[in-house]
């Protein structure tokens, strides 16, 4: 029998960069807040040993445990979809702070135009620039109503940035600091580009130029470019993280409490409303019930769409009939890019995870698609984020993958080789979406997400695109040889990509093709909020965070507004 | 060629193997490291009897050369020689005997990555595309010792000698074999062991010496890298390449 816990305003599930924000917003205005998260406590003092590749970078020692909890995938509906048995494609969060402890700190405001991307597009272009295939849509929320929002996260972040951007939407206030260091690398990159005639800037960073006291009096400290970033956490406390910033603001106000180990199973809810989450501790084995006036789910992409769905909340998208809407839009990130080989040595091992430098030339409606055959497109960067042994074997083509000219390659070419990358857009199709598995189930007994998802032609032609431009970049940066990416083919879940996966509870204003509204709401439960890149319609040309961010600082307003007022706040 | 690089004495292979001869006193060390130089396939070599006939009392007894892993000397040996050949010792330094890797493996397997602790495990069990990714019932540490066995099947088959006896470019022959699936296996694809052998052994050549590869950092110093570093802040903008003689975790208390 499941013990019930004493009811309290707000109940957040997970505790990453949103169940972080929404606890700092609703604890300050005076809410009790609980979060609940399956992963264990952590902080700065728990990363006093974290230059370690094989243990976080390899073997990821920070993220999902996969044995209790994974997704089904396959790329087309015709297939038996499998378990993700080992982490690849991306690497899902799991402890305080979430992803948000061991992610690069790249922190992007999208583009005016990915908010109205349909009209736009359709104005520019015609209505048949992209098939019916496509659910492109407006978001149903726009830049210049977001602004404030990215504001805040970046002065609650302390983003350190240059703001050179041509391309970027207005701004009400300049970074809260300056920009990283320009190394030879990223100068090259500079200028190589303006050559080329495009505009660089400095990428916006979360690994911090300088010590950075926030609003809340949260001190965030000057980066070491120690480059063990990205899958790592700080052990400086200077990648601005939940555990360093909203978590111990929320914490001080005396609202906060925070259960480890414990895994929610259960949204419930009753005649329209959410009264509570159930979850299972899982060191104790027992089961509690947490009711709340308000729950809001922060449990990533995966977890917000799949404890609707087995919680029976919400029409599940049927890409037959094109009707329903839980589970569709799920995009990911497209990655074009180049690699170049190079006589002279770099310091390719020193970087920070966001150090970097980036064109926006190619991203958005930014350049005139009316002779291509896609839309959107990419930021378009260099990035020195320290490169470790055991995963940076950078060798020529044909040269073989083990062995003595393997060895010697993969030595010479370590501080030899350069990549540009973009974060490419990700349009929505019909075929791509997140449903229930009806094979397999996690440890508590409860169905897997599953993942239908492959490239489209509209992906193709995009990474095919931008990866020639990358080519010519790296050749005017003075390559030797110069290698583009493969042109896309199947989506692969095996090799690491990236974790910007998006869509399944998207935003809108419309219940009948939107999950929840402009303020995080669910159409079918006024009390019960869903926040995260799971809002986005598609995913822009940019890592998410920023949006999502912003979303969470809405979505917090949002919260504080319904408990004095109640109702819908549309 | 390859028969004189498996014919070098002991007291010749333990210097390149950076361990100084005069400090080996009982069994242990040789013991553990005497797979590499066995000859014939067969178990019965001198130091196999030391191994057996006692263990160290003397301080070198936490050596990284205890197998916690692999019990059968054949094996190991095996294990050994081929991750020799994916990383072999060559001018610019050591090769994956030398760093250790091979006993790198050999903890690895004895723990939470041979038991594919954090991963799903449970059924059905079913093929899928190549997309789909792993999709084994068998952990880590069984596709090991069933893909080292088949090696040298493999090479029988082919060769009509155990693995340790054949040539560097026949053992090549071998190990592509599996690389391209042409070899059955149970439960697992060739490919796939492939590929988990290739990778574990560029872990064991470049991860923190505290794991029982990379051995003296040798690995390190023949990329460049120069491992645990507090911090870049003066050196990141510098317009020079930096050499920096690297540090291992395992050296802090
Ligand atoms: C290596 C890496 C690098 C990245 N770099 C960048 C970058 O440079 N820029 C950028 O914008 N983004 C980056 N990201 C993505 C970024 O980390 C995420 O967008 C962000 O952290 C998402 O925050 P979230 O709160 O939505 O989810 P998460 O951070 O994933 O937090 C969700 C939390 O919910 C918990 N949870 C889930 N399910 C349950 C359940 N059933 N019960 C209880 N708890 C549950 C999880 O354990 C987790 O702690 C990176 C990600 C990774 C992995
Ligand atoms: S690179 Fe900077 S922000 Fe990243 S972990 Fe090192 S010191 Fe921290």
């Amino acid at each position: 029998m499941a013990k019930t816990l004493e009811k309290v305003d707000v109940v957040t599930v997970g505790v990453g960069w949103t169940g972080g924000i929404i606890a700092a917003e609703c604890a300050k205005a005076g809410l009790k807040v609980v979060g609940i998260e399956r992963g264990r406590e952590r902080g700065t003092a728990d990363y006093q040993r974290v230059h370690d590749e094989y243990r976080y970078a390899v073997r990821y020692e920070l993220m999902q445990d996969l044995s209790k909890e994974t997704v089904t995938f396959r790329n087309k509906r015709d297939q038996q979809a499998l378990p993700m048995r080992t982490m690849g494609s991306f690497l899902l969060g799991e402890g305080l702070g979430g992803s948000g402890t061991h992610w690069n700190g790249h922190t992007w405001r999208f583009l005016p135009y990915d908010f109205e991307i349909k009209s736009m597009t359709d104005k520019k272009y015609g209505k048949d620039k992209l098939g019916p295939e496509y659910l492109l849509r407006d978001w149903g929320v726009t830049y210049d109503e977001l602004e404030p929002y990215y504001d805040k996260l970046e002065y609650l972040m302390g983003i350190s940035g240059d703001g050179k951007n041509p391309f970027q939407g207005k701004r009400s206030r300049e970074y809260p600091t300056g920009p990283m260091k320009k190394t030879p690398i990223l100068e090259r990159y500079e200028k190589a580009t303006k050559d080329l005639g495009y505009n660089p800037f400095m990428m916006p960073s979360a690994n911090l130029s300088e010590a950075y006291t926030n609003p809340d009096g949260k001190t965030i400290n000057a980066c070491q470019y120690c480059g063990f970033c990205e899958r790592f956490g700080c052990e400086y406390g200077a990648k601005t993280s939940p555990e360093i910033t909203v978590i111990p603001t929320a914490k001080e106000t005396g609202n906060y409490d925070i259960k480890f180990h414990s895994n929610v199973v259960e949204v419930l809810h009753e005649g329209g409303k959410a009264t509570g989450v159930r979850y299972i501790n899982w060191l104790s084995g027992e089961e509690y019930i947490q009711p709340a006036e308000v729950v809001v789910l922060t449990s990533y992409v995966m977890n917000n769409a799949k404890l609707l769905m087995v919680s029976g909340i919400g029409e599940m998208y049927d890409p037959d009939t094109g009707k329903g809407t839980l589970g569709k839009n799920y995009c990911y990130q497209i990655l074009p890019g180049a690699t170049g080989f190079f006589d002279e040595q770099f310091n390719t091992f020193m970087g920070a995870g966001s150090l970097g430098m980036t064109i926006d030339d190619f991203n958005g409606d930014n350049f005139d698609h009316s002779d291509l055959d896609f839309i959107h497109g990419g930021s378009l960067s260099i990035t020195q984020t320290g490169s470790r042994p055991i995963e940076t074997n950078p060798v020529p083509p044909d040269t073989p993958a083990w062995g003595a000219e393997f060895k010697k390659a993969s030595i010479e070419n370590y501080t030899r080789s350069l990549s540009i990358g973009a974060q490419g857009s990700s349009m929505p199709h019909r075929d791509n979406y997140l449903t229930l598995d009806k094979k397999y189930k996690d440890a508590y007994g409860v169905p897997l997400l599953q993942l239908t998802y492959n490239f489209t032609d509209q992906d193709r032609a995009m990474h095919k695109y931008i990866t020639e431009r990358a080519v010519e970049i790296m050749d005017k940066m003075g390559a030797k040889q110069t290698v583009g990416r493969n042109p896309l083919t199947d989506y692969d879940i095996v090799p690491y990509q990236t974790t910007h996966n998006t869509g399944g509870t998207i935003l809108g204003t419309d219940p009948s093709d939107s999950v929840v509204n402009k303020w995080h709401q669910h159409w079918d439960a006024e009390n019960l909020f869903v926040v995260g890149a799971g809002n986005f319609s598609h995913n822009g040309g940019y890592n998410p965070t920023g949006t999502v961010g912003a979303f969470a600082y809405r979505c917090a307003e949002g919260i504080i507004k319904y408990s004095k007022e109640g109702g819908s706040l549309v | 060629m390859a028969d004189e690089k498996k014919d070098v004495s002991r007291r010749d292979f333990l210097k390149t193997a950076g361990v100084a001869t005069g400090t080996l006193v009982g069994g242990g060390v040789i013991g553990g490291l005497i797979g590499y130089n066995m000859k014939g396939g067969g178990t019965k070599t001198a130091g196999d009897s030391a191994s057996r006939s006692g263990g160290r009392k003397d301080e070198g007894a936490g050596s990284p050369n205890g197998r916690m892993f692999f019990t059968n000397d054949h094996d190991f040996s095996v294990l050994s020689e081929a991750t020799e050949r994916i990383f072999p010792k060559d001018d610019l330094g050591p090769g994956a005997k030398d760093l250790g890797v091979p006993y790198f493996i050999d903890h690895q397997l004895a723990g939470a990555y041979g038991n594919n602790e954090k991963e799903y495990m449970q059924g059905p069990f079913l093929a899928g595309q190549a997309t789909q990714g792993y999709q084994s019932r068998l952990r880590r540490k069984e596709i090991f010792v069933q893909g080292i066995r088949k090696m040298d099947d493999e090479a029988k088959k082919r060769f009509d000698k155990s693995f340790l006896d054949i040539e560097g470019d026949q053992m090549d022959e071998v190990i592509t074999a599996f690389q391209k699936d042409e070899v059955e296996m149970e439960g697992v694809a060739a490919g796939f062991f492939f590929r988990l052998l290739r990778s574990a052994t560029l872990e064991g050549a470049y991860s923190d010496p505290m794991y029982g590869g990379n051995r003296g950092m040798e690995g390190w110093k023949m990329k460049g890298f120069p491992g645990h570093q507090m911090s870049y802040a003066d050196k990141v903008d510098s317009k020079e390449f930096q050499k920096i003689s690297p540090e291992s975790l395992g050296g802090q208390h």
